[in-house]
């Protein structure tokens, strides 16, 4: 790992003018700047840590809206009961990710931008990775393993998938994103946090130079309460997703009213399946319902050769997490 | 070097120790920039050695360190506590599990500078004074929960922490909460055996 000047800020403001001034990385709980330094896929000339700035720490369930400090620790939240009964999904999703180790580290900001594990991506003796060198092509689709590929998002430059298990109870659930840079603050749709690979994987999501994510927002929904993710993966535990859902049913007797679907382990990005849910609304919920939305979810996804397995197991996912939302809704566990 | 032979807590021998390789620790910074990590507007350099204190095992360390520094180089070959091991050194093993400010964290991923101030305790911190053990270390005695050592000193970190943290209540919870301390030898039946014995034993 390379030197680099270190800064520990006091302030927000300071922060930014830190980034600003000296084109370095934030690093908050470092599970994946420290790792990508040490690997050498990132050689930042300065780090800016701004786990100083505890302003951003903490969590809170309101009437309206479920707020997450930027600098909330993973495993802090993951352990919350009180947020596990009010949004199962929200809780589920953290505690599913990584390690004990890494959860007490890592902090929800820092967990939204989780770099990709694309093995080509990780391992600088492979010259073609656009994600890491732009321009340079991808050696996923030219001839490599693609198992833990995406199969939905994709573009001919990066299949690399998007990682994280958070953002996609997240997305399901309309959460906004709130920053500070120097353009002074704003807040971004999750769902548009994110960007496509296209022809410019290097650039993954919308933030500007210096522009710190703050808090995160979930507006307070009927379908929270009968949420759930279900995480298929290689192992029972400590492993990344294969592929796993985020759902949330609102029921109305026997009639779905809202359905939420986002999928983990599957796509570029993080990922709602709007259509999977528009199928659900209105009609009742049962496996062969649950199954079709499962269907149409990757309808359009073009499987490489290693992740065709994809398709079947992320539509048995998303069936099996319904049933358990619906479970959910009707009072059960 | 076995934990029985040199107590980890051998009152002023252990002082004696660390304070020898904590000068040896600062004598490097000789001749270079000695800086505080605190500094904010113009940050600490790549090229500085910043102090930074950590409380190890209940005693207060000054050590001088790189940027670059992580914990556990830090706890390793600034104040000579090897106990803690290095297994992958990205954060995926759990070999290098010490307990920071109560957490258990993968030292190889903490950089000393986000540590400063920090309280930290490692393997060497769990047996008594007078050389006995912890009832974790006991236990993985007891129940063979080892073959060749390696991961051993972060399993009894996490170990400790599984417990305190109240996620030990059946094998399969052990099993979740323990997910993040790989063994190659594969001693985990007998891991998660001696993580039940504690737990039982405080219970009762």
């Amino acid at each position: 790992m390379r030197n680099y000047t270190y800064f520990k800020p006091k302030s927000l403001a300071e922060a930014i003018d830190a980034v600003r001034e000296s084109g370095g990385d934030i690093l908050a709980g470092g599970t994946t700047v420290v790792d990508l330094m040490k690997i050498g896929v990132r050689e930042p000339s300065a780090l800016v840590d701004i786990t100083g700035l505890t302003m951003l720490e903490g969590h809170e369930i309101g009437p309206d809206h479920i707020r997450f400090g930027a600098l909330a620790r993973m495993g802090h939240v993951a352990d919350d009961k009180a947020l596990t009964a009010a949004a199962p999904v929200m809780t589920e999703a953290l505690w599913k990710a990584a390690s004990p180790q890494l959860r007490n580290v890592a902090r929800l900001g820092g967990n939204i931008l989780q770099r990709t594990r694309c093995p080509y991506f990780r391992d600088t003796a492979y010259a073609n990775c656009s994600k890491r060198r732009p321009g340079s092509g991808c050696a996923a689709l030219e001839g490599g393993e693609t198992n833990h590929h995406a199969i939905l998002g994709g573009s001919s430059s990066c299949v690399a998938m998007y990682p994280g298990d958070w953002a996609q109870a997240l997305i399901a659930f309309d959460a906004d994103v709130h920053t500070r840079g120097p353009g002074g603050q704003r807040t971004i749709a999750f769902a548009d946090l994110h960007r496509p690979p296209g022809e410019t994987p290097e650039i993954e999501t919308i933030l500007q130079p210096g522009e710190i994510v703050t808090e995160i927002t979930v507006p307070v929904v009927p379908a929270l309460k009968a949420s759930h993710y279900l995480k298929a993966r290689d192992r029972e535990s400590y492993a990344f997703a294969t592929a796993s859902a985020a759902v949330g049913v609102e029921m109305d007797g026997d009639v779905v009213r809202d359905a939420r679907i986002a999928l983990g382990g599957v796509a570029a990005t993080p990922w709602r399946a709007r259509a999977a849910e528009d199928s659900l609304k209105g009609k009742p919920l049962t496996e062969a319902t649950a199954r079709e939305a499962g269907r149409i979810a990757f309808a359009d996804a073009r499987p490489l050769e290693g992740s065709a397995y994809k398709t079947k197991l992320g539509a048995d996912v998303i069936a099996g997490a319904l049933m358990t939302a619906k479970s959910r809704a009707n009072g059960g566990k | 070097m076995s934990c029985k032979s040199t107590p980890p807590h051998a009152g002023m021998s252990r002082r004696i120790f660390l304070g020898t390789t904590g000068a040896a620790g600062a004598a490097i910074a000789v001749g270079s920039r000695e800086v505080s990590a605190q500094q904010p507007r113009t940050g600490v350099a790549p090229d500085a050695h910043p102090k930074i204190e950590l409380t190890v095992n209940g005693y207060r360390r000054t050590l001088t360190v790189e940027p670059r520094t992580t914990l556990v180089e830090a706890l390793r070959d600034t104040l000579g506590l090897t106990g803690t091991k290095i297994g992958c050194n990205l954060g995926q093993c759990g070999a290098c599990t010490v307990l920071m400010d109560g957490r258990r964290v993968n030292s190889c991923l903490v950089l000393a500078l986000s540590a400063d101030g920090a309280e930290v305790t490692t393997v060497e911190g769990l047996a008594n004074p007078d050389g006995t053990l912890h009832p974790m270390q006991t236990a993985f005695a007891e129940h063979d929960a080892f073959q060749c050592g390696y991961c051993t000193p972060g399993q009894i970190m996490s170990a400790i922490a599984c417990i305190d943290e109240g996620h030990a209540g059946s094998a399969d919870e052990i099993r979740e909460y323990m997910s993040g301390n790989l063994c190659r030898c594969a001693a985990y039946p007998n891991i998660v055996a001696a993580v039940e014995a504690v737990r039982d034993r405080k219970e009762g």
